[in-house]
């Protein structure tokens, strides 16, 4: 938790000299006595203090002698200065007696709780009540304050009132932090507590933070609550399976089950925090899994040995034409063998990651701008840019530690945040930004009107997955680069997909930024993979796939980790699948293994070691957390298909040996660019939206708690659209396609007009899976009548 | 004697004892001669409240004492359905490895709330490892007269500070009608 302390932006630093505890010490200028006293190696207690969150001086722990000043001072809130003389507790017994008469005070009216509280073990105000407290009360007898215990401030997040210190810890956090400033102290005295306006739940995405930082057991999590003890855990080093934004996880785990997730501090990634998917969604693990092989008889799936699944699958796969599919779970070792079992044992090019809606345009972007070009933007450049620009990105939603990367920037160095989308979302207001509000299909038009006001700013443009929905956008962006001093990068939403993107796992893309058209690319990779030759015409991508295999021309697929109701032409995906053979290799029972003829259960992510890499192109290495299952991973499965197919690589697919293998591969000098595409208006109201952070994505089975911290699914549209279309702000509306029809309640917002904006996979809204419609395509809307609850 | 043959002089001490009273004990037909002193530390006893709750929070305070890891606890909540002890949790899972215990009593020292005491029962042995764990209802207090066995709700108007400052006398006609009605 140790920072040097530099609040200023200089690179000249101002020392100064003081002296504590009777040592000298020199400083930067700003620095905070508790701060220095800690390089000394002298802790201070503390409970309020924390070091990504303002000076407050809250609790009073610190309190230090300062000479000149008659009074103790709270050393958390007083920066030296220039031959200040401070003594803490160490030297000082004034010191040491004021910090006994706090800790006196704060056990006044805390409970005896202890023995059952989940801070039990690793509280501070444990510890330094045993450090830094009397042996003894002297208010032995009388009673405590008492309130009733506990109360949900949210649905995760249980507050026992009577433990609390009033350090402000937690409302500081969402202050600022989170910036969800609707968690407050109440009342005053005896009485202050923690709550939220009118008893409405505490929204955020970020509520479980406050948890892990709470000094004392008074927010707790409804989910961990009375599960363990400290002393039972086994904690492991892990990495967030869920977004690109690669957190440093820690996972708790207890007798071989995972009691909790926590955020680990990474200084240059989620810094120490995470967002309440990462740190609550982890049942799926154990949730409904497939423990054996399926194979489909008579038109049941029944079960089968492994060697008898494999076989039968190799057999489906030999000398079919086939493609390769997988979704965004997978770590980069295991999207790497994907690639590589479909160029060598199924001799194809027909690879694609992208289970959602996809073009051509941004695999063209992906394979010229995004492969091989590993940390060209950072986070920590995000905090030293003059501009950032979101394009088709939502951070706090697709990236949320992006967004408090952000968040952090626009408070401390006065970063600009503009963002060209189709519906101005809560989380761009916490961000101050400047919205450029454009109907879908039209971002680029509203880019390049941007363009000139940019030149010659540090600029830095963050482009996310929807891009692909808006024809000439990623080209846009990729010429915005090239004409301007901006820096882009892309920021997919899942956390496997900029792995797959270096594993080449598109049809003109090998791994490491290798191109399928360049003969000397594949007869490199085919040297590391040991074979004479590779595929050399590029392959189709996944909707190519799936009309080929409708019309026949593709009779095979091997799919990992995808969902059909993620394209909005489910319906003919599914026809695609019933109509060839499918191996699917899948941890959970979905609609791919309900269409597969062979399903091969693989391991999850708690399960086996690999590599996730983040949207900065950092790699995100992390072990197995249980060491017992006898689970197999996809590149493993795989590998013995390729066998039973006649093809044997020699590392048998361990991870350490393919992330070696892919690694020789990175050394990439492309540096051809893209063409250039035009934007496409399509006329009528159109569709726009995003998948929220919390929604029903299928590694958020199993966790009612975190589900109900979802923001309710609304549909917006602007104030203009309503009144043309005869819709009500507050009623129902009704949002129609060819295909079928949802109904959602209607908030009147700011939207581009022509637009209605819905989550894409929330609770009452499903447009991909209900109306076949995707975003940037055309729907009807009419009032519903009144909203009930 | 000193001129007599050895074997002669041997036999002499085993004669000689015949003539001695036996101090064979009848264990374990006649195991109550020589009872335990009354702070012996026998096997453990989870104890109960005067109405038949238990003591136990599932704290884990005595595994956490435990020298020698022999103590096992899982907590998990009290509802309004299903209570088993006054307070908000309760011991849901609890094992004492008796091929572990050391019987040094540090656990008994750790509980908060008394639950866990030793009795004088020293006649820990069986025949295979798995008996020799010690589950939750093998490690209970007899339900004595007066008690309901759980769960049942709280004594009506009491709460679980009432219960530790010991104001519970016995089972209330309410809860003895919801634990026979379970």
């Amino acid at each position: 938790m140790t920072v040097t302390a530099n609040p200023s932006q200089n690179n000249q630093l101002e020392l100064i000299t003081a002296t504590v505890d009777g040592v000298e010490v020199r400083v930067p200028k700003g620095t905070l006595i508790i701060r220095a006293a800690e390089q000394l190696g002298v802790q201070i207690p503390r409970f309020c203090d924390h070091p990504s969150l303002e000076p407050v001086a809250a609790c009073r722990m610190c309190l230090v002698e300062i000479d000149g000043i008659p009074k103790p001072q709270p050393s958390c809130a007083i920066p030296l200065t220039e031959g200040m003389v401070v003594r803490t507790q160490q030297s000082s017994e004034v010191a040491a007696k004021a910090q006994e008469g706090v800790m006196e005070f704060l056990l006044l009216n805390h409970p005896l709780d202890c023995p059952v509280c989940d801070k039990g073990g690793e509280c501070p105000l444990q510890n330094q009540a045993m450090t830094n407290g009397r042996p003894y009360s002297r208010f032995e007898e009388g009673t405590k304050r008492l309130f009733e215990k506990p109360i949900n401030i949210n649905s995760e997040i249980l507050l026992d009132r009577e433990r609390c210190v009033s350090c402000a810890r937690c409302t500081r956090f969402a202050d600022e932090i989170a910036g969800d400033p609707t968690l407050e102290l109440l009342e005053r005295g005896a009485q202050q507590q923690v709550g939220t306006a009118d008893d409405r739940p505490f929204e955020s995405y970020f509520g479980g933070n406050t948890i892990q930082i709470c000094p004392v057991g008074a927010l707790t999590s409804a989910t961990y609550r009375f599960r363990s003890r400290p002393f039972d855990l086994i904690s492991h080093n892990t990495i967030c399976e869920h977004c690109a934004s690669g957190c440093s996880t820690r996972t708790d785990i207890r007798r071989g089950k995972i009691m909790r997730r926590l955020a680990a501090n990474d200084p240059e990634v989620n810094e120490e925090w995470n967002c309440d998917k990462g740190r609550f969604a982890f049942t799926h693990t154990t949730l409904d899994r497939i423990t054996t092989p399926l194979i489909r008889e008579n038109g049941e799936l029944r079960t089968a040995s492994w060697p008898e699944a494999i076989e039968f699958a190799a057999n489906g796969l030999k000398d079919k034409q086939s493609g390769v599919l997988t979704g965004g779970r997978l770590p980069q070792e295991d999207v790497y063998a994907y690639s590589r079992f479909a160029r060598v044992a199924l001799n194809t090019n027909n690879v694609d990651f992208r289970n959602r809606y996809a073009s051509k345009e941004e695999a063209d972007f992906l394979t010229h701008h995004v492969a091989a070009n590993s940390m060209h933007v950072t986070y920590r450049d995000l905090e030293n840019a003059e501009i950032v620009l979101l394009v088709a990105f939502e951070p706090e939603n697709e990236s949320p530690i992006v967004q408090l990367r952000l968040r952090k920037a626009v408070r401390k160095s006065k970063l600009k945040v503009i963002a060209i989308d189709t519906a101005a979302i809560e989380g761009y207001k916490k961000l101050n930004a400047e919205i450029i509000l454009t109907k879908p299909g039209l971002e680029a038009d509203a880019l390049n009107k941007l363009v000139p006001s940019l030149n010659g700013k540090n600029v830095i443009v963050l482009v996310g997955e929807r891009a692909a929905t808006s024809s000439g956008l990623l080209s846009a962006v990729a010429s915005m680069g090239k004409s301007t001093s901006a820096k882009f990068a892309w920021v997919p939403r899942r956390a496997g997909d900029r792995g797959a993107v270096e594993a080449g796992l598109l049809p003109t893309l090998l791994p490491g930024g290798k191109l399928v058209k360049d003969a000397a690319d594949r007869a490199e990779v085919a040297a590391e993979w040991g074979v004479a030759q590779l595929p050399g015409q590029s392959g189709l991508d996944q909707v190519e796939m799936v009309k080929a295999a409708l019309s026949g021309d593709l009779d095979a697929f091997v799919i990992g980790g995808l969902d059909v109701y993620d394209v909005s032409y489910h319906s003919d995906f599914i026809a695609a699948l019933e109509k060839t053979f499918v191996v699917s290799l899948e941890q959970h029972y979905s609609s791919v293994t309900e269409h597969a003829d062979v399903v091969l259960p693989v391991g999850v992510i708690t399960e086996r070691s690999g590599t996730f890499v983040n949207w900065e192109g950092r790699e995100r290495s992390f072990a197995a957390a249980m060491h017992q299952s006898l689970a197999l991973t996809d590149a493993r499965v795989l590998h013995l298909i390729a066998e039973k197919l006649g093809v044997k690589f020699a590392d048998q697919a361990k991870p350490s040996e393919l992330h070696k293998s892919l690694t020789s591969l990175k050394d990439s000098s492309n540096t051809s660019t893209m063409s250039a595409v035009a934007s496409i208006k399509v006329p009528g109201i159109l569709l726009a939206g995003l998948r929220q952070l919390i929604d029903n994505g299928s590694l958020q089975q199993g966790e009612p708690h975190l589900a109900a911290t979802a923001r309710e699914a609304v549909a917006r549209v602007s104030a203009a659209t309503a009144s043309a279309n005869g819709l009500v702000d507050g009623n129902l509306v009704i949002i129609k396609s060819s295909t079928g029809q949802m109904v959602l309640p209607l908030l009147v917002s700011e939207v581009a007009d022509e637009t209605v904006w819905v989550p894409l996979n929330s609770d009452g809204s499903t447009p991909l899976k209900n109306l076949s419609v995707s975003i940037g395509e055309s729907v009807q809307l009419q009032d519903g009548g009144r909203y009930v609850l | 004697m000193a001129r007599l043959p050895q074997a002669v002089r041997g036999f002499w001490l085993t004669f000689s004892m015949m003539f001695r009273k036996p101090i064979t004990e009848q264990y374990p037909e006649e195991k109550h001669i020589y009872p335990p002193k009354p702070r012996f530390h026998g096997r453990h006893q989870l104890n109960r409240y005067a109405d038949g709750l238990e003591k136990c929070i599932g704290c884990e305070l005595c595994a956490w004492a435990c020298p020698a890891d022999a103590i096992y606890v899982e907590g998990a909540d009290n509802s309004d359905e299903a209570r088993f002890s006054p307070g908000e949790r309760y011991g849901k899972i609890y094992q004492i490895n008796y091929l572990r215990c050391i019987l040094c009593g540090l656990c008994i020292e750790a509980c908060p709330t008394r639950a866990l005491t030793m009795t004088n029962e020293y006649e820990l042995a069986d025949d295979s490892r798995a008996k020799l764990i010690y589950e939750k209802q093998d490690l209970l207090a007899p339900l004595l007269p007066g008690m309901a066995q759980p769960p049942h709700q709280m004594v009506d108007g009491f709460s679980d500070r009432n219960y530790y400052s010991g104001k519970v006398t016995g089972a209330t006609p309410a809860q003895i009608a919801e634990s026979e009605q379970a």
